[in-house]
């Protein structure tokens, strides 16, 4: 199976990256490549395996709602290349936030 | 701007089409996937751990509590609890969503098929209304941007990310905003009740959007068969209080009408649209196209493992669920005699205010008399000062007090009233007040003295009433309390008849 460039494109701006041209091309063929490799699954008859919801055959792990102590501020914010000493900068997002 | 909407006396030539998707904050003490507090209005990225701001090598586990009170939320709306449930990765890309995904469940939810029912008290509507699904997603960050401050910069505030929430997808099954604001107030008062949220719009615990569209009934023409056309659906956003969404779906609803006027297009061929409802505008304005759903590439969440549910835990959150409201209000007015209404309005209060109700029912033993002193002293009281139930200063006790000295004949009831607002007042004894106000029952020898004080000075009176006008008589009653506020109205009315009957 081969992704074209609008595929590529498309997935690159729903991950808001900067593509250039010779992005686009290499990433077309690169990520093709990978699709391609695991489209080989398509070979197999999968019609009657159920399907896999997580590979470790494990369930129902949970913790208790328990308080745990959180980072300072000053950690939190620590990796990030912008802050005002209480919030990560980013640049002008304007429009709702929350979960969709 | 569209003309406001047809009112219920002249019928609106379309049926108004309303689902719900809300979502609600769970009262856990910890964030969904790990141990950080999830205390409302604390200091900007105090609540922030490595797993909740989505550090490399971080990994989330599943917070039991928050679980189990979305399972409850599910059962408490008939929903049916998948014996085997799983999570998903929804892939954004926004600021206030660090991990670039949010942990969600797409094909899996662990609870679908369920339905809550509003019945309008006073008769206007009754609505069952589907329940497609429930589930258990994790809250996203907040982003602030000054416009002021000129900087261009958006400020990210993590302590909300990873905060559990549960969805709750209606069925497009509401009929009309007042339906839609009805039916959000039960789903409310519900949730509040089985301890599963505490809804408060303000602290954005409970959220709203709405998907609304039209059915317009087409007669038959040019051989064609009558048909129904069927207007593009609209979500809107943004909504922050019950009003809100009641007055963004009236306001949409005549939109959508006067566009199909111009325009008949018709659902299905533009792309769903979203719009956010400008409040001090009272207007709905289009915002960004919603990304398409595939766009976020759902896949299984590799970080966590799936949940299963046995039927013995399903029976044993079934047993822990307490009693909802509509069980509530019936167990009420049965056991008490009262209306459905006034159950409706006793339980609408909240379940401190209902065993308030029940404490003083079971020491006046009429629920009848308790149920009208709660609606017409103790509520309305309650709303002019504010504070809940708890916190008010005339305790179950003493409003029993005073009606047992009604029922008695020591005074009548607006005398009752009277000291029910000075106990209040000065937070003196029922007796006290009763002493200071210089209330003592009326003997029936002073009361005779009185009637009679009053057929001599109302000649009229006496007249019309052995002409057979016994109603006249009320003319008497007013008379009567200015010269002894204790006089019993029905007794001076009485023995006032009985006088004249005698003349």
């Amino acid at each position: 199976m081969a992704l074209s460039r609008q595929d590529v494109a498309k997935v690159g701006l729903l991950a808001r990256l900067a593509l250039s041209d010779a992005d686009l091309d290499r990433m077309t063929g690169e990520l093709s490549k990978i699709v391609g490799f695991v489209s080989q699954l398509e070979e197999l008859d999968t019609a009657q395996a159920a399907p896999l919801a997580h590979p470790l055959d494990t369930q129902n792990v949970f913790r208790a709602d328990e308080p745990k102590p959180s980072l300072t501020t000053e950690q939190a914010l620590q990796s990030t290349p912008r802050h005002d000493g209480s919030c990560f900068l980013v640049p002008a997002v304007l429009g709702e936030s929350g979960a969709a | 701007m569209p003309k406001q909407p047809a009112t219920a006396a002249t019928p609106e030539p379309f049926t108004t089409v309303i689902g719900l998707e809300v979502h609600v904050q769970l009262l856990t003490q910890t964030k969904l996937f790990c141990g950080c507090s999830t205390t409302f209005g604390r200091p900007p990225n105090t609540q922030v751990c490595p797993t909740c701001l989505g550090l490399p090598g971080s990994l989330p586990v599943m917070n039991r509590r928050a679980f189990d009170l979305a399972v409850r939320a599910a059962l408490a709306l008939e929903c049916r609890i998948t014996p085997f449930t799983k999570w998903d990765r929804k892939n954004y890309f926004y600021p206030d969503l660090p991990k670039g995904y949010q942990i969600s469940q797409y094909d899996l939810p662990f609870s679908s098929d369920g339905h809550l029912e509003v019945v309008d008290p006073k008769g206007a509507f009754s609505r069952r209304v589907g329940i497609i699904r429930v589930h258990l997603e994790e809250d996203a960050g907040k982003s602030m941007h000054d416009e002021g401050a000129g900087t261009g910069d958006s400020r990210i505030d993590l302590n909300r990310a990873g905060t559990p929430l549960c969805e709750i997808v209606s069925q497009p099954d509401l009929r009309s905003p007042q339906e839609a604001r009805a039916w959000l107030n039960e789903l409310k008062l519900l949730l509040v009740y089985l301890g599963v949220s505490d809804c408060n719009m303000q602290e954005g615990s409970l959220r709203v959007d709405a998907n609304v569209n039209l059915h317009i009934p087409l007669p038959a023409e040019g051989g064609g068969d009558a048909r129904v056309a069927k207007t593009p659906i609209v979500e809107i956003k943004n909504m922050n209080s019950f009003r809100s969404v009641e007055r963004a779906l009236t306001y949409e609803a005549a939109r959508q009408w006067e566009e199909w006027q111009a325009t008949k297009v018709e659902m299905g061929t533009i792309p769903k649209q979203t719009r956010g409802w400008d409040d001090p505008a009272g207007v709905t304005r289009p915002q960004r196209q919603k990304e398409e759903s595939s766009d976020y590439r759902y896949f299984p969440e590799p970080d966590l493992v799936p949940v299963t549910v046995t039927e013995a835990e399903i029976a044993a959150a079934r047993g822990a669920m307490g009693v909802p409201p509509t069980a509530l209000r019936a167990a009420l007015a049965e056991k008490w005699k009262i209306s459905a209404y006034d159950a409706d309005v006793l339980v609408n209060q909240g379940r401190e205010l209902v065993s308030w109700y029940e404490d003083l029912a079971t020491r006046v033993g009429e629920g009848k008399v308790a149920s009208n002193w709660m609606q017409q002293d103790v509520l309305r009281t309650l709303n002019e000062r504010g504070g809940t139930i708890a916190e008010f200063p005339v305790t179950a006790e003493q409003v029993a007090d005073i009606i047992g000295r009604v029922q008695r004949g020591e005074f009548d009831t607006s005398r009752g009233r009277e000291i029910f607002a000075e106990v209040l007042a000065s937070g003196k004894a029922v007796a006290d007040v009763v002493a200071s106000m210089g209330i003592a029952a009326v003997s029936d020898d002073d009361l005779v003295a009185l009637c009679k004080e009053l057929l001599a000075a109302n000649p009229k009176i006496v007249a019309d009433v052995k002409g057979g006008k016994e109603q006249a008589a009320a003319g008497l009653i007013g008379q009567a309390k200015k010269k002894n506020p204790n006089a019993n109205p029905g007794k001076v009315r009485q023995t006032c008849l009985d006088l004249i009957k005698g003349m």
